[in-house]
């Protein structure tokens, strides 16, 4: 047996490897056909009429000025919505458009359909929409007094009265940041001759549109195949539909292909946001830097419509103290309801807010301890065994916190920096900045967050492992984003089966059930294991036909001779498994917030160094460290990449990335205004892998491209503010915080160490 | 109106209106959608060519004024024979994610090793600047520049 | 849509003169995202990339068809170093610096050299030309003297200009990035000094209070530039907007004043 194992070369690209990403070649040459670039002969161009105001009372909608129009087919209003008029993933309350009032800032009113694009635009515009504008509600304070909550998650942990010898205080903010993904919302219907459509639109999950879009449509569920679709990346933002419930409209009522684009600017209000949040938080400690106590309020904006918002919160609220030991917790986070824009997933769903907020406090509780701010977070670091501090869930298996911090903390420091290229200095090209007016500043921040969905979600992945005469085909309807799940889930598959010749086929909603979302870090678990018990099913269906020790490309295998080819194998058709993966399942929240909620976690320490020129307020990101969790990591090169570009994301919140919002209007809606980093703002980047095998995950592989977003922000933060002395509350951090920032408020703390005592 | 021009050398004359962009003429027209519209206003490189030698945002170029003009896209890049070596590096380097930057990205650093082989890093970083990126964080992608152009070098040398 | 490709500088005065109205279209880095936003369709079009004059760079006499990539390779510093902040390469590539003055936005990054050398702006008709100082051409936010059926030809600058001179801009991002606040300096070697000041006023603008302090003497000390800056901030007549706050721009103003003049102090 040993010998068969020697002969035979090893399987190629399976996990471990980093291997290329199968559709490398056709985005390189441009032929991969993103939404926005598909096509059907016959197909008309839809275009959106929106109302350009935060709140208003809808009076009037007269679409015949547009139908009247020479190449207009279709000017359509909420009153043409076949079915359910009213869409959303778990609460159905986002009208299909808008209906008697307007809740945001660039809502959609009509919608048509024309021979082109200049036409169907011209034709929106032609639209009379009347409106009488109402006062918006913005202010996140005030919407909480008027109750305007989508939801309130408590969590009530320990002893009211526990308190420790020293306590910090402060108020936090972040603002709304958009995924600004580089493809902007696109979508295609196409009528399949029987009553039914073939739509293919920006998402993450498949089978949730179909569940919205079916009703919406009046649609059977069968007559509806939403497709799989290739996106210009996602970042969250098309957990929520866009404008599929719009196409497919348009597409049954002329029984014709329908398209549609968005524009940049229309993207922005296209797409859901991370909730911009405002945040109390109080941690008390005890003089050796045990945390003893935790209270904190959390605030996220989450616009008119619920969405995705109840379970944003939630994670707000269970991973609103951090990777920490801490046995009395209280925490309310409530989710409001406003009109600014609709707020939902982003990269870190709701985990990124409080990791700014508690790990500022975490800096402020060093401080006022006169302690090392990584011996602090060394000392209460959350590990296996403990318990989670808001949840209380028993951290029953590695977590590998203190490793992180200590991967991090090892890696060098980058040299000081002594040269003159503007390139290296704050300011870049504009050459505002000399070396000698530079402020280098290093700062740490460490995050954690669930991976999987929680609190009793009954979750579950589908796939299907075929294997043929031309090798096998994992089917799934998971949705690759770009994040390269599609390279993991071939290389699990040819690491089951022990074959090369593997490639993934996405299916439509009509071929195969629910690969549940490509969100919360959860597909290397979910679709991987799904794949994983499906490979491993054929390979034993393979042998048991044959007789056979081992399956490789050519066949199965025998004491070291091929004993089937694959033809033989498959003659009376492919050998097939099919599988539906459930995690373990998860509790419920009591009454405090308390329960097992969660499935796994993954964790990661930032170390931030900036160059800041504190006169003019602006920051040059030199590097940024990073040790994360991977569990185990089954495409090194993926992992770096996700984790160079989680980085990028995530330091840009903290310095450049803002949608700025004056009473619920956008100010910045374009790439010209809304500052994305570019290659000469992206820092360098080091990593260290620590690699603790997850029990979850598929060969112990975790999801990890959300932490590297979370932790960087607070980390850039915790850097500008070692170098400037700033207390710097909010991020994005912008020149004038720096520069003139304001005096400060009337805010009694951080107590100092002596004063801070009970 | 009809302008004439040539995309990746073939000849095209093409019916276009006023308010078409060459970037719309390339994709909608010629049916070369490897340029991409992520935000119509010169910020994002997405829609990068070569415009009579230059590197330009096609949709920035009004198509009615493209007469006469020779055009490289990215579908211009490689050959039957195979990738571009700066294509088969963004592949290796892992430079490549969602994608809809790459087609740009790609003719972008193309057109670069081509004008300045000898290229510094920081004058590679700054030369791609205008091509922003959501996923990556631009690692790979000058990990993938830097080895296109240690490629182009050894090729070039006797 | 109705366009002309003239290849001359007559013909394309001669289409002016047929289409007054007619909108000019150089590098297209402005004009296009109008077009592409849908917020403008031209009637008429003169197109002005293969007018042979517009190209010339004769010594003082900048051509308005120049782009920014070759004002990035030329002779005077402060016009490399704006030059290089503009946008993208792409967008240094086509646009012109007829279209930065043209466009007149008060963040246009070639307006400060122009306006810190008291540049002259000369324009044509069919009927003639015209020239018209800096501060004449400006005449407020994207507004300029520019009657109907003229163009800009090009800039004239003056016989002698100072070897130091440089050229500074704050923005958020390390380039690609529209100007918070931008300034040149130039400084001839009897000390005499323009400062001009982008971003913080309706269009660009002189800090004369400024220059006058520092003209009169040929090494500023400490207190001096400390007043200089304290002047240049108060020169400044910024507004809030998106991009910066007044407070912010009119302290960025003197700080970013202060250390491009120190550049053209240093040996």
């Amino acid at each position: 047996m040993s010998e068969t194992l020697v002969r035979r070369p090893p399987v190629r690209g399976g996990v471990g490897a980093s291997v290329p990403r199968p559709d490398g070649v056709p985005k390189v040459t441009g032929r991969f056909e993103f939404l926005g670039d598909m096509h059907h002969e016959d197909m008309l161009w839809g275009a959106t009429r929106r109302a350009w105001v935060p709140h208003a009372r809808l009076v009037r909608v007269d679409v015949t000025p547009a139908l009247a129009m020479p190449g207009v087919h279709a000017a359509l209003t909420q009153d043409d919505v076949p079915g359910h008029r009213y869409q959303g993933q778990a609460v159905t309350d986002q009208p299909v458009l808008a209906e008697d009032e307007v809740r945001y800032w660039g809502e959609p009113v009509a919608i048509v359909a024309a021979d082109d694009p200049e036409t169907a635009r011209r034709a929106a515009e032609a639209i009379v929409v009347e409106v009488e504008e109402l006062d918006p509600l913005t202010d996140l304070d005030v919407a909480l007094e008027r109750g305007a909550v989508f939801r309130h998650v408590p969590v009530r942990r320990g002893d009211p009265d526990a308190h420790g010898e020293v306590v910090v205080e402060g108020t936090y903010v972040t603002a709304t940041q958009d995924p600004a993904a580089l493809g902007t919302e696109a979508g295609l219907a196409v009528p399949d001759g029987s009553g039914g459509i073939d739509l293919w639109g920006p998402t993450q999950w498949t089978h949730i549109d179909l569940k919205q879009l079916a009703a919406c449509l009046a649609l059977d569920p069968a007559q509806l195949r939403v497709q799989p679709c290739r996106l210009g990346g996602a970042f969250g933002s098309r957990e929520d539909l866009s404008l599929q419930t719009h196409i497919g409209m348009l597409a049954l009522r002329l029984g014709r292909p329908v398209k549609m684009v968005y524009d940049r600017h229309e993207s922005f209000v296209g797409h859901v946001k991370r909730h911009g949040a405002l945040m109390h938080y109080r941690h008390e400690a005890d003089r050796d830097g045990t945390l003893v106590r935790v209270d904190a309020r959390i605030l996220l904006d989450g616009g008119p419509y619920q969405l995705t918002s109840n379970a944003v919160i939630a994670n707000s609220t269970y991973f609103a103290v951090g990777p920490y030991r801490c046995d009395h917790v209280t925490v309310d986070g409530y989710a409001l309801r406003t009109n600014n824009p609709p707020s939902g997933a982003m990269r870190g769903f709701g985990a990124n807010q409080p990791c700014f907020a508690a790990e500022a406090q975490m800096d402020r509780l060093a401080a006022a301890l006169g302690m090392d701010p990584l011996e602090l977070r060394l000392r209460n670091a959350l590990g296996q065994g403990d318990r989670l501090p808001t949840t209380g869930q028993l951290i029953e298996h590695p977590l590998p916190t203190d490793e992180v911090i200590r991967s991090v903390a090892a890696i060098p420091l980058p040299d000081p920096a002594d040269d003159d290229d503007p390139l290296h200095l704050p300011g870049g090209t504009g050459m505002t900045t000399p070396r000698s007016r530079v402020v280098r500043g290093v700062g740490y921040a460490v995050g954690l967050k669930n991976l999987q969905f929680s609190e009793g979600f009954d979750d579950y992945a589908e796939a299907r492992v075929e294997l043929t005469a031309d090798g096998a085909v994992v089917h799934t309807a998971a949705i690759e984003v770009g994040q390269g799940m599609v390279t993991i889930i071939e290389q699990i598959a040819r690491s089951a089966l022990g074959m090369s010749n593997v490639r993934v086929e996405f299916d439509h909603t009509g071929r195969i059930g629910s690969a549940g979302s490509t969100s919360a870090s959860r597909q290397t678990q979910m679709a991987g294991n799904a794949t994983l018990e499906a490979a491993t099913a054929v390979r034993e269906q393979a042998l048991a036909a044959a007789g056979g020790d081992d399956l490789d490309d050519a066949g199965v295998w025998r004491d070291g001779a091929l004993v089937a080819s694959l033809t033989e194998l498959t003659a009376n058709g492919p050998l097939t498994h099919h599988v539906r993966y459930r995690h373990r399942p998860t509790d419920q929240p009591d009454a405090d917030g308390q329960g097992e909620l969660h499935v796994d976690f993954c964790v990661a320490a930032h170390r931030a160094v900036v160059d800041v020129d504190p006169d003019l307020g602006l920051v040059r990101v030199v590097e940024i460290a990073i040790g994360q969790d991977v569990g185990r990591a089954l495409n090194p090169q993926q992992v770096h990449g996700q984790i160079e570009g989680g980085i990028a994301q995530g330091m840009a919140h903290a310095v450049m990335e803002e949608v700025l919002l004056d009473r619920g209007v956008i100010r910045n809606p374009t790439l010209t205004d809304y500052l994305l980093p570019t290659c000469l703002d992206a820092p360098h980047v080091e990593a260290a892998l620590v690699e603790v095998p997850s029990p979850w995950g598929p060969f112990g592989a975790k999801g990890m491209a959300e932490l590297p977003t979370m932790s960087a922000t607070p980390a850039v933060a915790a850097a500008i503010r070692a170098a400037t002395g700033l207390p710097l509350t909010r991020v994005p951090i912008r020149p004038e915080d720096i520069a003139v920032p304001d005096p400060p408020p009337d805010d009694p703390e951080p107590h100092p160490p002596e004063a801070g005592g009970r | 109106m009809i302008v004439t021009l040539q995309v990746n050398g073939r000849s095209h004359a093409v019916e276009v209106a006023g308010w078409e962009s060459l970037l719309w003429v390339l994709r909608e027209r010629l049916g070369l959608r490897g340029a991409k519209d992520a935000c119509l206003q010169g910020e994002c490189g997405a829609c990068s060519v070569v415009f009579d030698g230059e590197l330009v945002c096609s949709c920035l170029v009004m198509a009615a004024d493209a007469e006469g003009a020779e055009v490289t896209t990215v579908e211009g890049l490689g050959d039957a024979g195979g990738l571009h070596p700066v294509q088969q590096a963004f592949v290796d380097e892992g430079a490549v994610q969602c994608g809809y930057c790459t087609p740009g990205l790609a003719v972008a650093t193309a057109h670069l090793l081509e004008t300045h082989p000898d290229a510094s890093l920081d004058e590679l970083r700054e030369a791609l600047a205008g091509n922003l990126c959501r996923c990556t964080g631009y690692g790979a992608v000058l990990r993938a520049a830097v080895a296109a152009q240690r490629g182009g070098a050894e090729e070039a040398a006797p | 849509m109705h366009i002309e490709r003239p290849r001359d500088l007559a013909e394309a005065l001669a289409g002016f003169d047929s289409h007054p109205r007619a909108t000019p279209l150089a590098g297209g880095t402005d004009l296009m995202v109008e077009v592409n936003l849908s917020h403008l369709r031209p009637e008429t079009v003169v197109a002005l990339r293969r007018v042979s004059e517009l190209q010339t760079w004769d010594d003082r006499f900048v051509g308005a068809g120049v782009t920014y990539a070759r004002l990035q390779a030329g002779p005077f510093p402060a016009l490399a170093e704006l030059a290089r902040t503009v946008g993208s390469p792409q967008i240094r590539a086509a646009g012109t610096l007829g279209g930065n003055l043209g466009t007149a936005s008060p963040a246009g990054d070639a307006l400060p050299f122009l306006a810190a050398l008291d540049a002259e702006v000369v324009v044509a008709s069919h009927g003639g030309e015209r020239t018209l100082r800096w501060d004449a051409f400006l005449v407020g936010p994207k507004r300029t003297a520019l009657r109907p059926g003229e163009l800009i030809v090009g800039v004239r600058l003056p016989d002698h200009i100072p070897a130091r001179q440089a050229f500074g801009k704050v923005g958020v991002r390390q380039a690609m990035v529209i100007a918070t606040v931008n300034c040149c300096v130039v400084r001839d070697e009897e000390g005499a000094t323009r400062v001009a000041m982008g971003a913080v006023g309706p269009t660009v603008l002189r800090a004369r209070a400024a220059e006058q302090l520092v003209s009169s003497t040929s090494r500023p000390s400490p207190s001096m530039l400390e007043e200089f800056q304290r002047l240049v901030s108060d020169e400044v007549v910024p507004i809030t907007d998106h991009r910066a706050t007044e407070r912010y721009r009119r302290h960025a103003a003197g700080v970013l004043a202060r250390r491009t003049l120190e550049r053209c102090l240093a040996p």
